[in-house]
């Protein structure tokens, strides 16, 4: 892979009207052009229209305007983001094709920002997944080792920038979705705070773990990308009052003084490689002067069981509306039931079905309180564990991932052993709670891996800091 | 057995009628309940529309503070107490409704607990006054008068999908059909009083669901309910309550058990019958709406509302009856306080105009919105209790004084209802005597009803002007010898 | 507490049912693998239905807001040509759908 810009140096240079936009985005166009047939990063390229968005950038830029603090940045697109007359399929045949009438708010906030959209990349159908290989139009690849996964869901997002085919993308997090994949592919991915950035325009999964959350190859990118889409909304009900926190000015801070805790219960069982690269993580923040020992959150270790509860049974609800009555696939039939039934049949995959028919039964009657109650009982209690160890922690550190990237298929034929690549990564959706991905070098078999710093809410300042101080440590 | 006679016939004695109601009515927002799309009855299909009311993938509610706030008014004029309340999740699907699960209040709804009371002074319990949004509708296309049943497609508009509901659920409180015609008329009056709702059911802003059942007098259990839809009407409401006490009598008296069902009320048929067969699983798999936080109206905001409240029905009907000095349950107070003419009424006693008199023509000729001035009503009104107006004049006096305004006493002289002198009255009197003796020999003997002829003798003679109560004062008289 | 046991938790009965209410048209194949592979995954979940939860509030939201609220301001519709334009049959100014079978519950 070869030295490229970052979104900040991209930025700059186009807003003082060194470097034109235009020339930006073909270049990246070109590497897309190179890589893209192999990876399959994005359902959709979107060529010309970057290159008129461009344009148009470098006008202004020439007018005397300023076009904003990503002006003339490439960026990727998850496709579960609603893009105005631009087809958004969360990688579904069910939506085949759809052209939502709007944009999603985080889309509007990049436009406003000057960014420049030139693609929408593969997921896991619906963000159910954890290798991108869930997807209705095909896997995407990891650009380390085509043989290998990109992770997922937000697989083409991460593997888009790992390829360079953008310095920046956005992806979806609902239990690691962001940070699992940025680990494999050995970028930046961060999960912010619940409510700190909307939700309007993001293909429901699950609503009460859902967050948009930015990609990047940098810490400073993805401090700045953030910037950009958090903030509140009014068109979304979860979003926090508040603006959106300032992150890149404080990110040389350092971590001198620190409390860092190693979560005991996320370490537990993890890959030779995995915990190598936690030890030096630990190490250098030790040598960066933050104080760091073991920490516990008991009940993270029912995470897992409670995830895979409460996210199949609201997404139940949320994809009942693909019914093939005003959008999307229809499957005729000779009445209304009959249609929905093939329709949804024809319309989702292995996965989602999967995932559908669990959460049903998770809140049919009979089932609610032994399992979609429980887990919600459970899940107070992940959150009272982690109000307990920040008392004594500024930060908490664990792998994102218990592996490198594996093989595509390998865990394709088991349900649960794909699951279990989200242990690390679920606890901070159900808690509310950011968390980040940073990439930490290479196993021995050369594939990266990623630490993951967690923060108690709102704390992004703070573990942005961190993730910056363990980028200079690998400098 | 030998109380039950004519079972056939539906004569009912030793079965009690038990009916619990809901009601569903559509608030008065300029908005829907999550969006900011018009709610307007009869606009063009589907214009009232956007990515949130159609549940398009990625959007997400935001919900109304004026619904709240009518939620509120709903509540507390129904005596609820408002609590802290969440939304859930009612899955299932239905063609009308654009995510496949409604949004619903389920157990922590807004009001709780509360009562209506009625004109006929008995009182209703109301369990609770949640609020929901509304669905689409659908038109059935190819079928026999646009039925679901036998159709060969559907064509659904969703203008109405997302409006703002409340659903107004009633104890099992009421025992008759009149009662429950009584109660959704006071329903109705209220929500309207209080600027919640149009409340026409004509149009569907306002429907009704019946929970019917029977059960022995004296019993204490309830028996096995029907759930009856499709009530456009008060009076669908009472006749198909009196059909399904017809018809659950019949079953128990043969020993046949009610079946718990929904049933649909064909008002053309005037019968129920059962919605769907049983094998159909209804699991509506409710959860906390996660899109949605909860709401807990501030002390202030609810003293707020309830401070702006206007005067209910129940109230101003009390205070109509102490000022008029008649009786609490009196028929007249709910006409004239329906109309809206209850002020009018108090103010013409304050000038000095009988009550009772007041009362009854202000519920009998005054047409709805076209109400006098109060000085103007009770002088009408004094002039005919003081015999310068026939019963008849005061009438026509009172239709012109509404269209033209004018005062009374030129509107009665313009019409020549200037009350007749005495003598001129007792002369025309006797004229007709003298004209009629056969009928007057059989009135003097004793027929009090030939005193009509002579009252209308009179009449003709004097072209209305006199006072019928006159003319038989002077026939007694004269009678007496 | 006793675990579930991870062995036929799940029927093919009650995968029948629940592909009902989802409305899922499920094939044979599909009926065994998803009652093996719910089991599975409920067996799993086995942690979380045994915990002694006496006391603990369930946790809907991660947030503690409350009364999020909008003005009852008028916006803009969206293009009922623009909408309908995406739908798989719509006649007359509206979806069209194949024929409904009964009332709404
Ligand atoms: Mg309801
Ligand atoms: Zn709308």
């Amino acid at each position: 892979m070869r030295d490229r810009d970052t979104a900040i140096d991209i930025a700059r240079d186009v807003r003082a009207g060194a470097r034109r936009a235009r020339d930006v985005v073909d270049e990246h166009l070109a590497v897309i052009a190179g890589r893209e047939p192999e990876l399959h990063a994005f359902n959709l390229v979107l060529a010309d229209q970057a290159r008129a968005r461009a344009d148009d950038i470098d006008r202004r830029v020439a007018a005397g305007e300023d076009p904003g603090p990503l002006a003339g940045v490439p960026v990727a697109l998850k496709d579960n983001l609603c893009t105005r007359g631009i087809p958004t399929t969360a990688s579904s045949r069910i939506l085949d094709g759809w052209r939502p009438p709007y944009d999603a708010t985080v889309v509007s906030r990049l436009h406003d920002a000057g960014a420049v959209v030139v693609g929408k990349t593969n997921l896991d159908e619906f963000a159910m997944g954890s290798s991108t290989e869930n997807s209705a139009f095909g896997p995407t690849r990891n650009p380390h080792d085509p043989s290998r996964v990109p992770g997922g869901s937000s697989g083409g997002s991460a593997a888009a920038v790992a390829a360079g085919f953008a310095p920046l993308a956005l992806g979806s997090d609902t239990g690691g979705s962001i940070r699992q994949p940025a680990a494999l592919c050995g970028v930046v991915g961060v999960k912010p705070t619940y409510g700190l950035v909307s939700r309007y325009g993001l293909v429901a999964f699950a609503s009460s773990l859902d967050q948009v959350g930015p990609l990047a190859a940098t810490v400073a990118d993805a401090a700045l990308a953030l910037e950009v889409i958090a903030g509140h909304d009014p068109a979304d009900s979860t979003s926090i009052p508040r603006a959106a926190p300032s992150l890149v000015e404080t990110l040389d801070g350092g971590v001198e003084g620190l409390r860092i805790g190693v979560l005991r219960e996320l370490t537990d069982g993890i890959d030779a490689d995995v915990a190598g690269r936690l030890a030096a993580a630990v190490a250098a923040l030790e040598a960066a002067g933050a104080k760091v020992d073991e920490a516990s959150v008991p009940a993270a270790t029912l995470a897992l069981s409670a995830y895979y509860l409460i996210a199949p049974a609201e997404a139940s609800s949320n994809l009942a509306r693909y019914d093939g009555v005003r959008y999307g696939l229809r499957i005729d039939g000779d009445d209304i039931a009959a249609m929905y039934g093939a329709t949804r049949a024809a319309g989702f995959g292995a996965e989602v079905k999967r995932r559908i028919m669990l959460g049903t039964y998770a809140l049919s009657a009979g089932y609610y309180d032994a399992y979609y109650g429980q887990a919600q009982r459970a899940r107070t209690l992940i959150i009272r564990d982690f109000a307990a160890a920040y008392e004594s922690y500024d930060l908490l550190l664990s792998p994102t991932t218990p592996t490198t990237a594996f093989e595509l298929g390998a865990k394709t034929a088991d349900p649960l052993t794909m699951y279990l690549s989200d242990v690390c990564t679920i606890p901070s959706n159900l808690a509310g709670h950011p968390a980040v991905s940073v990439p930490y070098g290479a196993g021995d078999d050369g594939l990266p891996v990623g630490v993951q710093l967690l923060a108690p809410a709102l704390g992004e300042a703070t573990m942005f800091r961190a993730a910056a101080a363990l980028e200079r440590s690998l400098a | 057995m030998s109380e039950h006679r004519s079972v056939a016939a539906g004569v009912t004695t030793g079965w009690e009628t038990v009916i619990g109601l809901e009601v569903h009515t559509e608030l008065a927002t300029a908005t829907k309940l999550f969006c900011a799309c018009r709610n307007a009855f009869g606009d063009e299909p589907n214009t009232n529309i956007c990515p949130v009311c159609l549940g398009l993938p990625g959007s997400l509610p935001v919900l109304n503070r004026q619904s709240v706030e009518l939620a509120m008014r709903v509540g507390l004029a129904l005596h609820c107490r408002v609590e802290p309340s969440i939304f859930h999740r009612k899955n299932y699907f239905y063609p009308d409704m654009p995510k496949d699960f409604q949004v619903s209040q389920y157990d922590q709804p807004i009001n709780v607990g509360g009562w209506l009371d009625l004109p006929d002074g008995s009182r209703v319990g109301v369990t609770r006054a949640h609020m929901e949004e509304d669905t689409g509708k659908s038109t059935h296309v190819g079928g026999d008068g646009g039925r679901i049943h036998g159709a060969d497609h559907s064509l659904v508009d969703y203008n109405r999908a997302g409006v703002p509901l409340v659903e107004i659920v009633s104890e099992p409180d009421i025992r008759s059909a009149e009662q429950a015609k009584a109660y959704v008329n006071e329903l109705r009056a209220i929500l309207v009083a209080i600027g919640a709702s149009d409340a026409r059911m004509e149009e569907g802003s306002l429907r009704i669901d019946a929970n019917i059942s029977m059960r022995r007098v004296g019993a204490a259990e309830l028996g096995t309910r029907a759930e009856i839809k499709n009530l456009n009407s008060v009076r669908s409401l009472g006749r198909a309550v009196d059909y399904e006490v017809r018809r659950q009598t019949d079953r128990l008296e043969t020993g046949e058990a009610i079946v718990q069902e929904t049933r649909h009320w064909n008002e053309d048929e005037g019968r129920t019958s059962s919605m769907r067969s049983k094998e159909e699983a209804f699991d509506y798999r409710y959860f906390p709406e996660p899109d949605l936080v909860p709401l807990a109206p501030s002390d202030d905001w609810q003293a707020a509302v309830r401070a702006a409240l206007p005067a209910l029905p129940a109230e101003r009907r009390a205070a109509l009856a102490v000022a008029a000095g008649v009786a609490a349950g009196d028929p007249s107070l709910a006409t004239v306080v329906q109309q809206g003419l209850d002020d009018r009424v108090v103010a013409a006693v304050a000038e000095g105009a009988d009550g009772r008199l007041a009362l009854n023509r202000a519920a009998n000729e005054l047409p709805n919105r076209a109400v006098p001035d109060a000085r103007a009503f009770a002088a009408v009104l004094k002039m005919e209790a003081g015999g310068r107006l026939t019963a008849t004049q005061a009438k026509v006096v009172l239709a012109e004084l509404v269209v033209s305004g004018a005062d009374p006493a030129d509107i009665a002289k313009a019409n020549g209802f200037e009350a007749l002198d005495a003598d001129v009255l007792v002369a025309a009197v006797d004229a007709a005597i003298t004209r009629h003796p056969g009928e007057w020999a059989r009135y003097a003997g004793g027929d009090a009803k030939l005193a009509g002829f002579f009252v209308g003798k009179v009449m003709a003679a004097t072209k209305g002007k006199a006072d019928g109560r006159s003319v038989t004062a002077i026939l007694r008289k004269r009678a007496a010898g | 507490m006793a675990p579930i046991p991870n062995e036929d938790l799940v029927s093919r009965e009650d995968v029948i049912h629940i592909a009902r209410l989802a409305r899922l048209d499920v094939t044979e194949e599909e009926l065994d693998r998803f009652a093996s592979q719910l089991g599975a995954i409920l067996g799993h979940a086995a942690d979380v239905a045994a915990l002694d939860t006496v006391g603990i509030p369930p946790t809907a939201h991660p947030l503690p807001l409350v009364n999020v609220l909008r003005d009852d301001l008028p916006g803009v519709s969206v293009d009922r040509d623009e909408v309908l334009s995406e739908a798989p049959a719509a006649e007359d100014g509206r979806f069209r759908v194949p024929r409904i079978l009964g009332d709404a519950p």
